[in-house]
Formats: C-alpha cells, sequence, structure tokens
C-alpha cells in the first residue's frame, strides 16, 4: 500500500510539474541580465500566473527573421520604433489586444501590434562640473569650446546613434547635412554602441554623451551623482519607446495575452524606472519616482512613424556619413 | 557594392596593412632584445606579452585611452611641461591600437624563433667572432624569414576584421572597416546576401595574405642541433643601450594601459555578485574544452596548406560563422540550449590560426629535421606524435595553448549572438554590466577577466618551457 502510494505520488507530482506551462519570452541583454528589469518582471508575474516564464536573450530581430514561423518565442520585447516596419513584414506578430488610450505617451499612440512598455527621450548628457556653456539647443552644440567634444554612437550599428540622425533629419529636414558638417569638428569619436560610448563619458574622455534624458535618474539614485545633466533643446525631442509584441503562432495563447495584459499593469510598470532607468509607458506621471518626475524634460516630443522613418533611414545615414568622414 | 563599401573596403586593407608592417617593425628588436639579455623580471616581461592579446576588445580600448587619450595621462603630462596636446583618434589611434595587441605576439613568435636556432650555430658565430652585421646575415636574417612572414600575415588578417577599435579610435566613419558594413548588414538590415557577399570579400582578402605570407617563409634554415642551450651572448656597449631603450619604451607602451585598468577596477572585486564568479568559472571551463579541440586540430593541420585552411578561423567575419552555425544547428536542436557547445567549436576555430601560426615553422623544422630518421625507424604515426613531435613542440604548444585559453576567455563576440543570461560567461557579464551603467563594476570584472586569463596564460606557458629554454 505504501509504494502504491509513492508510486502515485510521484506519478502525480511530475505530471504536475510536466504541466507547469512555459511562457517564453525574447528580450535583448540588458533586459535579461540580473542587473535589468527582467528578473523581477519574472518573479511578479510568476506569483499570478502559475506557469514559468523563461528569458532568452541574443538579439531580436535577426534571430526572429532566422527562425521564421517555427520559433519558439510566444512574447518579444525591446523591439524599438525603428525596426517595427520591418518586424511587422515578418508577419509574426499579433495584436496586442490592449487598449491604446490606457497609455501615457507624449504622442498618441496607434499601433496595434506592437506596445509601448517603457519609453524617454534621445538626448545628450553633459557633465555640469566641465560644461558651462548653456546646451539649449542644436545649434549650442556647435558653439562648444574646443576642449570640449561630444561622443556619438555610429547609426549603422546603434539603435540609440539611429534615433539621432532621425532627430537631426526631424528638426533641420533637407539642412541636415549642413548641419552634420558644422557639428563634425566637435565629435571626439564614434562608436559601436552605446556602452562604449557612455563609459569614455564616465571616463571623461568626452564631456557630452549622446544617451536618453533619463540617464541621469541612474546617477542620482545608485550614486548619488547630481552632476549629469540631459541637455533639453528648445526644438524638441526624439521619443524612444520600446514595444513589447505577441507572437502570432504562440503555443501559450492565453498565457500571452495575460503577460500583455500584465505589461500594463501597475505590478510591471512600477518595476520599470529602478530597472530600466526609463518612464513607464502605462502610468501617469504623478505616479512615478520623484527622481524621474523631477527629472527636465523637454517641452516637445519629435517622432517619426515607421514608414517615414524607414523611408529617412538610408538618406539620413549617408548625409551623416558624408559629413563625418571629410 | 555602394561608395561607402569600396572607401570601407580601402581602409580596411591599408589600416590592417600598416599595423601588420609596424607591429613587425616594433617586435623584432623586442625580441632580440629578450632572446639576447638576461635580467631579473624577463621571465615575467615574457609571459605579460601575452596580455594585451587577451584583453578583450573594449577593456583594451579603454586603458589605451587612459594612457593616451584626450583625458589621459599622456595629455595631463604635457599640459603640466605646458606643451601642446595630442589627439590619437584617427589613424594614428587605429595603428597604436592595433600595435599593442599586436607587438606582443609578434614579439613571442619571433623569439620562438630565437628559441630555436641551435646552440651550435650561436656558438660557431661565438667563435667566428662575427658581430654585428655580419652576425644578423647569418642567424638572424634566415631565422626572421621563416618566421616573420607568417607573424605579418596573422596580424594582417587580424586587423583585417578590426571593428570596434577602428571606429572608436578612428575618429569617426571615416575609419569604417569591412567587418562594420557586415555587422550592419547583418544585425540591422538582415540583409544576409549582403553580408555573406562582404564576408566572402574580407575571406578572400585574408586567403590571399595567408598564402602570400606563407609562401614567403623560408624552410627550416638550421640544421638539427642537440638541443644543448646557450645562454650567454656576448655583445657591445651600443647594442646593450639600444636593447635597453626599446625594452623600456615597448614596455611602458604596452604596460602602462594595462596598469591603468587594474589600477581603476581592482577596488571593486569585493562588490562583485556571486554570478559574476560562476561566469568566472564557466570562461575556465570553456577555455579549456576550446584549447584541447584547437590543439587537436592544429596538431593535425600543422603543415603550409593546413595554415593557410586553418586562417579561415579568422579570415570569415565571427557573425557569419555564427549565423551560418545557428541555421546548421536549428533544424535538430534549439541553438541557444546549446550556446556553451556552440561557443567552444567557434572559439577552437578562431583561436586556430594563431595556433597554427605558432606550430607550423616549428612543425615543419621538426619533420625535415627527423622524418627521414623516424620513417628508417619504422616508427608510425601515434609513436611519432608522442616521441618525437609532442615532446619537441612543447614549448610553442605552451605558448600556443595559453594563448587559445586567453583568446578564448576574453572573447565577447560569439557569446553575444548565443548567449543567454543563465550561461554567460565573464565577457558577456562585464558588457551586461556596462549596459547598465554599472561602470565600475564592468572595470572590476574586466580586472578579473584579465587576471583570470593572464593566470590561465601563465599556466600553459610554464607547461611549455619546462626542459625548455626561451
Amino acid at each position: 500500500m505504501k509504494h502504491f502510494t509513492l508510486a502515485a505520488g510521484l506519478l502525480v507530482a511530475t505530471q504536475a510539474l510536466a504541466e507547469t506551462p512555459v511562457l517564453s519570452v525574447y528580450a535583448p541583454d540588458y533586459f535579461t541580465s540580473e542587473w535589468g528589469p527582467g528578473p523581477s518582471i519574472e518573479a511578479a508575474f510568476e506569483q499570478t500566473c502559475a506557469c514559468d516564464l523563461r528569458f532568452s536573450a541574443g538579439d531580436l530581430l535577426p534571430r526572429l527573421m532566422l527562425e521564421g514561423p517555427s520559433t519558439d518565442a510566444d512574447i518579444v520585447i525591446g523591439l524599438n520604433t525603428d525596426v517595427t516596419k520591418k518586424a511587422r513584414s515578418t508577419g509574426l506578430f499579433a495584436p496586442h489586444g490592449q487598449n491604446n488610450t490606457d497609455l501615457d505617451l507624449p504622442i498618441a499612440w496607434t499601433d496595434d501590434v506592437f506596445l509601448p512598455f517603457d519609453w524617454s527621450y534621445v538626448s545628450f548628457i553633459y557633465n555640469d562640473t566641465t560644461v558651462t556653456t548653456p546646451l539649449n539647443s542644436f545649434e549650442d552644440l556647435t558653439k562648444l569650446p574646443d576642449g570640449q567634444k561630444i561622443v556619438i554612437q555610429d547609426p549603422r550599428s546603434s539603435i540609440s546613434g539611429l534615433a539621432l540622425v532621425l532627430w537631426v533629419k526631424a528638426v533641420y529636414g533637407d539642412k541636415a547635412a549642413d548641419f552634420w558638417a558644422r557639428l563634425a569638428p566637435h565629435i571626439l569619436t564614434v562608436t559601436k554602441g552605446w556602452s562604449e560610448a557612455y563609459g569614455l563619458f564616465t571616463d571623461g574622455e568626452a564631456d557630452v554623451v549622446l544617451s536618453f534624458n533619463t540617464s541621469p535618474a541612474y546617477h542620482i539614485v545608485a550614486e548619488g551623482d547630481a552632476t549629469k545633466k540631459a541637455a533639453i533643446f528648445d526644438e524638441g525631442h526624439y521619443a524612444y519607446f520600446e514595444l513589447v509584441a505577441k507572437v502570432a503562432g504562440t503555443d501559450q495563447p492565453e498565457l500571452a495575452d495575460q503577460f500583455m495584459a500584465f505589461v500594463m499593469s501597475d505590478a510591471f510598470q512600477s518595476l520599470i524606472p529602478m530597472t530600466n532607468w526609463s518612464y513607464p509607458a502605462a502610468q501617469p506621471a504623478s505616479q512615478w519616482p520623484a527622481a524621474f518626475a523631477d527629472l527636465p524634460a523637454p517641452a516637445k516630443a519629435v517622432f517619426h512613424d515607421e514608414n517615414t522613418a524607414a523611408d529617412l533611414r538610408d538618406i539620413a545615414i549617408e548625409e551623416w556619413r558624408t559629413a563625418l568622414s571629410q | 557594392m555602394t561608395a561607402a563599401d569600396w572607401a570601407a573596403l580601402r581602409f580596411t586593407v591599408m589600416q590592417a596593412a600598416l599595423s601588420a608592417a609596424l607591429s613587425c617593425v616594433f617586435a623584432i628588436p623586442l625580441a632580440r632584445a629578450l632572446a639576447r639579455r638576461r635580467f631579473r623580471g624577463r621571465d615575467i616581461i615574457v609571459t605579460v606579452l601575452g596580455a594585451p592579446f587577451i584583453l578583450p576588445v573594449i577593456v583594451a580600448v579603454m586603458g589605451l585611452l587612459a594612457v593616451f587619450g584626450n583625458n589621459g595621462l599622456v595629455n595631463k603630462v604635457l599640459s603640466f611641461l605646458g606643451l601642446p596636446l595630442i589627439s590619437i583618434y584617427g589613424l594614428t589611434g587605429v595603428l597604436i591600437a592595433h600595435m599593442f595587441f599586436n607587438i606582443p605576439l609578434v614579439a613571442r613568435m619571433v623569439l620562438q624563433g630565437w628559441g630555436a636556432i641551435p646552440a651550435e650555430r650561436l656558438r660557431l658565430a661565438e667563435t667566428l667572432g662575427l658581430r654585428g652585421w655580419a652576425r644578423f646575415r647569418v642567424l638572424e636574417w634566415p631565422m626572421l624569414q621563416s618566421i616573420v612572414p607568417s607573424a605579418c600575415g596573422i596580424v594582417f588578417v587580424i586587423c583585417l576584421s578590426s571593428f570596434a577599435v577602428a571606429l572608436t579610435l578612428g575618429g569617426g566613419p571615416k575609419a569604417t572597416t569591412i567587418e562594420l558594413a557586415i555587422y550592419q548588414a547583418f544585425r540591422f538590415d538582415f540583409d544576409l546576401g549582403k553580408a555573406a557577399m562582404l564576408a566572402l570579400v574580407q575571406f578572400g582578402l585574408a586567403g590571399l595574405a595567408a598564402i602570400v605570407t606563407v609562401s614567403m617563409s623560408a624552410k627550416d634554415p638550421f640544421a638539427r642541433g642537440l638541443d644543448r642551450h646557450l645562454t650567454t651572448f656576448k655583445f657591445g656597449l651600443g647594442a646593450a643601450f639600444f636593447d635597453g631603450v626599446i625594452l623600456i619604451l615597448i614596455s611602458a607602451f604596452l604596460g602602462m594601459p594595462i596598469f591603468l585598468v587594474v589600477a581603476q577596477g581592482v577596488w571593486g572585486i569585493p562588490d562583485l555578485p556571486v554570478s559574476v564568479w560562476w561566469a568566472a568559472v564557466r570562461s575556465v571551463i570553456v577555455a579549456t574544452a576550446s584549447t584541447v579541440l584547437c590543439l587537436g586540430l592544429a596538431l593535425a593541420l600543422a603543415r603550409r596548406w593546413g595554415e593557410i585552411i586553418g586562417s579561415a578561423g579568422i579570415a570569415v567575419s565571427p557573425l557569419v560563422l555564427g549565423a551560418g552555425l545557428f541555421l546548421m544547428i536549428r533544424p535538430f536542436a534549439n541553438p541557444f540550449d546549446m550556446a556553451l557547445v556552440v561557443t567552444i567549436i567557434l572559439n577552437a576555430l578562431l583561436s586556430l590560426p594563431f595556433v597554427l601560426r605558432i606550430l607550423r615553422p616549428h612543425a615543419e623544422s621538426i619533420r625535415v629535421d627527423y622524418l627521414r630518421l623516424a620513417q628508417a625507424m619504422n616508427l608510425n604515426s601515434a609513436a611519432w606524435v608522442r616521441w618525437v613531435l609532442i615532446p619537441r613542440l612543447r614549448q610553442p604548444i605552451g605558448f600556443a595553448a595559453g594563448l587559445a585559453a586567453a583568446l578564448s576567455m576574453g572573447d565577447l563576440g560569439v557569446i553575444v549572438l548565443f548567449g543567454t543570461s543563465d550561461h554567460a560567461t565573464l565577457p558577456l557579464k562585464l558588457y551586461q554590466l556596462m549596459g547598465a551603467y554599472r561602470m565600475e563594476d564592468a572595470s572590476a570584472v574586466a580586472v578579473v577577466l584579465l587576471l583570470l586569463s593572464l593566470a590561465v596564460f601563465w599556466i600553459c606557458d610554464l607547461w611549455g618551457k619546462r626542459h625548455a629554454d626561451l
């Protein structure tokens, strides 16, 4: 009798274990690392879902395109608006099913497939102990003294670099090439990605770096350092949204829908500021932590929809490249 | 190929050729100085010569900028002295960085060549009273002819696929290399056709370089010796002075950036989370496995044609290799579950060219010297390998294994394509920390990585140096 109970118990246990559904989420590396939002989001979601959320880190779009419809992903998180056209063309994504009016963003969000979960403004961060000239517009950047240089990311390899080039194109239009030619002498160098550029900035090698207006929040909160400030331009800043989407061929449709609803909930949104150092997309500013609500923010948001972004991309990059290669 | 691609191609070839030439020019006198002098600390210098090459690129770049950058040590000294400041951003910066990585490699390879000159020749030169130019012509030049073309070739191929270094230190898009174009085509545009085409161009260039340099290198220039070693050289005051200057200058050039990297990061080590130490363990295991695989392949390929084939490892862009492997594995298993296995294989392939460059000249000499005797004795292949090849190759194997292991430890490129946070290796942790604004923790991890890589390198090298004289 004892053996029978034991065997039955084991059988039931393994069955239960075998039946815990797995939600497979593809995310970028910074998201899933122990210092990113991944672990806290996983813990919060698993409390309510009776499932196992598994992150899979790596390059999102190339991987999805290599895998095609046979992908294991149920949710993809961490895309940004400048690549949504290509992502949409894969046909792999399903409508998110959430209410766009619940979002609190500087622009009206109309996309039914890609849902923003956090956002910030692309902006230049400077060290206010060394940079004393006011930086209130793009033109002010060209007036920096000789010893103070800017470091930016390459738009051909970095998503933030691409955002900068599109931002300049939005502000200057046909005169973008001329602006780049005037800014070129002030640019120290161009790096492959955000990490290298920010490392150069924190090492004191460059005095101004291209980053996001929420970057100073990290220094204020984690380091107690208030010397790094975002330069707020009168022309407005490019709004940078990070997106989450449901995969159409998911084998866990109810779980995936549950996760998308979870993204809009306070449980998820309040985790974002202190782990991903960005503004939460579905919470009004009154609910943000003080460090974020007090950050200087631009009055105007500049944004290209995905078709304009795709059309302008090659021209904008080529203008940038020619001007800086002189 | 667009105009931008052609510009990238021109720049890539130019900087790679210049880097290779300059590295060899500075490495040869350094190796000579180390070969003929014995002083306290010489062994440490010889071991640490492996260090710059094994640092992850981003760490080395930060170290170089800490010395040569606009806010770096050199400029601080210059401004203190009231002299005009220097800015290395541009071709100069790219060449400095490439020399930083490659002078130690070439110097070690040439030093190994010095060690392979039979003592009998050196003694004969002493007896004949050969000095200066004559000594160079008789002893050093033949040795250089067999080692330097290979070394030059491999530096050329390494610099061919340089990307982040060239861009950051090159100061902007003028310094675009083909690798960036491949990166953009693959990760951003997902234009696999273009990525493959550019990778083929890069491969073609590297293949050409490999064929040219391997055919230029001379076969065994000296007959075999009796394996006694000579430690005393006689040389004049002028030579001593020259050696001293070279040693001090190049040691400072190589040592300062590393010293600054360590000084900046070592304080943060006690605060590192446990996951970093687990990543360190994983890195060491992956490094060991890939080294063993690499050595096995290299011993099989230690011939001229094998060296050319083996160069494919670095001639092909790691992105393309990774994507190809991904596509190959996908029908059978989830590639991301096999991340560590794939990393081991790719690291072995990436280290293979270096290991071959180091082993091939010596293996060739051994074959020329001893194959006839072995055949006369009817030695079968296993016995040949066990009793003749490996014992005589011990020293280069030690160096090559150390290099392969250290390269694998510091490798970021491959793991980023396949990496998952659960199986992170140390370089990935470094990158994750940088991406999360935690620059001090990242510096600390860089130091751990550096020290661990050096330790691994030193252990392998030590094994190789027992019973040998370098």
